[in-house]
């Protein structure tokens, strides 16, 4: 097997680090890092949701909003304020968490996410939506299950495990951004970038499950650690 | 198959985490059943009675209860009444047949009454299943909060700041002299001697990051007695609680 | 959620209303070099106000009526993630303010003398960009912005540049040549609540000052800048008083900085 630029073998993942609680005006929060990749998630909610006309009688309705700040990308300054990825990812973010979350008993209500990248190396909208997963819980929300968020990728017909950003955006890497929900057993985020046949996507997918199973335990011990016996 | 129990008890359990497998077990809310699986919804403390499976919620957002008292603080005033912040997703409205035993003239200027920024001790006497929620002021006790200071606790410790019958506030008014005043929605109003009140503030917000440790009333005593630098004697039995 | 009768009482008794002393700061802890996408950064911590600031450096023409001289722009979001005072959207009132504050103790201590960022002049010089992003707000995030700007500034380090002088070499490691800092402020809020001075506020101090003045202070005990906020005036004495607890405080402050 080829070693990759840094150092790991296909198959291997980026160091992880996790923390719950890391926002004290938050009902929730969380701090991921995978690699080189840190990202913050603080959840607001159940709280009264504004604009009015975007309440929802029968649930309660959860908005996701993913920002990076301006000094976290590899290259020029991010010039703050949305923009048409950051919408997108927003959107995508909602969809891989709604499937977990039981807000029937907050109509009217919204639970807001905010994620915040100070550092990006590839695979962000994964670590944001690894970290949303941890501030839910932490928010004492009615979840299903955790969702655990990873990047596979594909380079020179090899399936790599967490890509790096030198692999994704210098090596032209196909990027494969997946989220799990291991009681499910359902993947309820799937992106593609590049090019990949039928086969390899199926294999990809299978390793792409156990790797997020990495991470899931890396967010269960992340969350019971805040209220460990000391 | 045979029942089989995932965890011990008072462990702290993460919505997904599996606690037993086997048909025997019974749980309770906050756990559901998947198959011959029990797994946690919440993120809480597991209580095991038996086969009885309990969860602990450690944390959560308020949500509105008929028969509660809560601080309440007033965010607008009507035409017939005034708007409240529970400190929840849902508002409540307190109508002017039930803010006062005096009797309020039509077209009376209710900031004489209540006015914004204002804080209650009130009750909740009903929930609509929209979360439409109305209060009262007419009960014992209920009035306008005068001076001291509100602070916040997760709604979920609330039962531990008050104690089994009472006796942990009641333990940190007579430590601090402070008069205390506990909703249930998690906002506490403390009125007393600056100093006091900070140390019972302090105390307070040991016991919503400790709740769920053991030896909680010990540790709380103690913190009393090296702040306020006095012994603490046994409070009566028969303490009535505010 | 407090009543200003009710804090003056315990002011009159010396103490804040979380206890500390009038002129008692929370712990502060900094860290340097946070993001390493970022030219230089670092978080400050004081209390549980917790925020990150950011440089990025790019290059650029100079502005026409100062063609050897660098440029400088401060930018701060109060985003809601830190409170849920804060909504998103474009920056207000109360993020401008910050940004322009922190800027006005940069620039007019000339804390990184302009013509340093010179490269060809008329052509091309450094523009430094810092951006101020608080992850919680727990009061008196002027004063950690400052330091976080100031230890962000002292730990930047310049990219590699291409051989045309011009483009920035994003994928090769930044060089070990560090911003030179000629001079560095540390700007310090005091505010005043009827007839007491207290530094470092939390959000119920901030939300009842009458006034409070931002003072920006070098090392040498200079001020740079001030900036006053709040509805009530002040006697010229009140300012001097408030001037004079600022250089106290920054150089305690200043034996943080790293």
């Amino acid at each position: 097997m080829k070693a990759r630029s840094d150092g790991r073998t296909p198959d291997q993942m980026r160091p992880m680090k996790a923390e719950v609680g890391v926002i004290p005006n938050a009902d929730g929060s969380a701090m991921f890092k995978i690699g080189n990749t840190v990202a913050y998630a603080a959840v607001y909610g159940p709280r009264e949701m504004y604009p009015r006309f975007l309440q929802d009688p029968k649930k309660g309705i959860l908005r996701c909003a993913y920002n990076m700040m301006p000094f976290s990308g590899h290259g020029d300054r991010v010039r703050p304020g949305g923009s048409r990825r950051s919408k997108e990812i927003s959107a995508v973010t909602e969809n891989a968490l709604r499937q977990v979350i039981d807000l029937s008993e907050y109509p009217n209500a919204v639970v807001d996410v905010f994620i915040e990248l100070p550092q990006t190396d590839a695979g962000t909208r994964c670590a944001g939506i690894t970290a949303a997963a941890m501030a839910l819980a932490d928010a004492g929300l009615k979840m299903k299950d955790l969702v655990a968020s990873m990047s596979m990728g594909v380079l020179d017909g090899e399936i790599l495990t967490d890509v790096n950003g030198h692999e994704d955006c210098v090596l032209g890497a196909t990027d494969v951004p997946i989220a799990y929900i291991p009681d499910f057993d359902k993947i309820s985020l799937l992106q593609l970038d590049g090019e990949i046949s039928r086969e390899t996507l199926k294999k990809l997918l299978e390793i792409g499950k156990k790797k997020c199973l990495e991470i899931y335990k890396v967010q269960q011990k992340a969350l019971k650690k805040k209220y460990k016996v000391d | 198959m045979a029942d089989k129990l995932k965890i011990k008890n008072r462990e702290i359990a993460v919505p997904g985490e599996v606690l037993a497998e086997g048909m025997g077990f019974v749980p309770s809310r906050g756990i559901r059943r998947v198959k011959d699986k029990l797994m946690a919804e919440q993120l809480g403390m597991i209580s095991i009675e038996g086969k009885v499976i309990k969860l602990i919620p450690l944390t959560g957002v308020y949500i509105p209860k008929v028969g509660d008292k809560i601080v309440a603080k007033v965010i607008d005033v009507l035409m017939t009444g005034w708007r409240l912040d529970t400190r929840s997703p849902y508002s409540a409205v307190l109508s002017m047949k039930d803010a006062s035993s005096d009797f309020i003239q039509r077209g009376a200027d209710l900031t004489q009454y209540f006015a914004l920024g204002d804080y209650v001790l009130t009750k909740i006497t009903n929930v609509t299943s929209q979360k439409l929620v109305d209060v009262s002021m007419k009960g014992p006790g209920l009035r306008k909060l005068h001076g001291g200071r509100i602070i916040e606790v997760n709604p979920h410790k609330v039962p531990r700041v008050i104690g089994k019958e009472g006796s942990m506030v009641v333990m940190i008014k007579q430590a601090t002299g402070c008069n205390i005043l506990v909703g249930q929605n998690g906002w506490i109003w403390i009125d007393g001697e600056p100093e006091q009140e900070v140390i019972a503030e302090k105390a307070i917000m040991k016991i919503n990051s400790e709740a769920h440790l053991s030896g909680l009333t010990d540790r709380i005593k103690e913190f009393l007695e090296k702040e306020t630098k006095k012994k603490i004697t046994q409070g009566e039995k028969n303490e009535s609680k505010k | 959620m407090a009543e200003k009768e009710h804090i003056l009482k315990s002011l009159k008794k010396g103490i804040r209303y979380d206890g500390r002393k009038l002129l008692e700061y929370r712990k502060v802890s900094i860290e340097p070099n946070i993001s390493d996408c970022a030219e230089g950064s670092a978080q400050v911590r004081i209390g549980k106000t917790d925020v990150l600031v950011g440089v990025k450096l790019a290059i650029e023409e100079p502005y026409p009526d100062t063609p050897d001289q660098g440029k400088l722009m401060v930018n701060a979001e109060l985003r809601p993630m830190a409170s849920p005072h804060f909504e998103s959207g474009p920056p207000g009132e109360k993020a401008i303010e910050i940004a322009r504050v922190v800027d006005r103790g940069l620039r007019e201590s000339k804390a990184i003398a302009p013509e340093k960022l010179c490269i060809k002049a008329g052509e091309t010089v450094w523009s430094v960009m810092i951006d101020i992003c608080p992850l919680n707000d727990a009061g008196n995030l002027l004063d950690a912005a400052s330091l976080g700007a100031l230890t962000a500034l002292r730990n930047t380090r310049f990219p590699v540049v291409k051989e045309d002088g011009k483009t920035i070499d994003w994928d090769a490691p930044k060089t070990s040549k560090k911003l030179e800092l000629a001079k560095e402020p540390i700007e310090v809020t005091v505010l005043k609540i009827g007839e007491f001075y207290i530094v470092d506020p939390i959000p119920e101090e901030e939300e009842l000052a009458d006034a409070r003045m931002t003072i920006a202070v070098s090392k040498e005990g200079l001020v740079y800048a001030m900036q006053k906020g709040g509805e009530t005036p002040l006697t010229i004495d009140e300012i001097d008083q408030m001037v004079e607890i600022a250089i106290k405080k920054s150089a305690e402050l200043r034996k943080s900085v790293r």
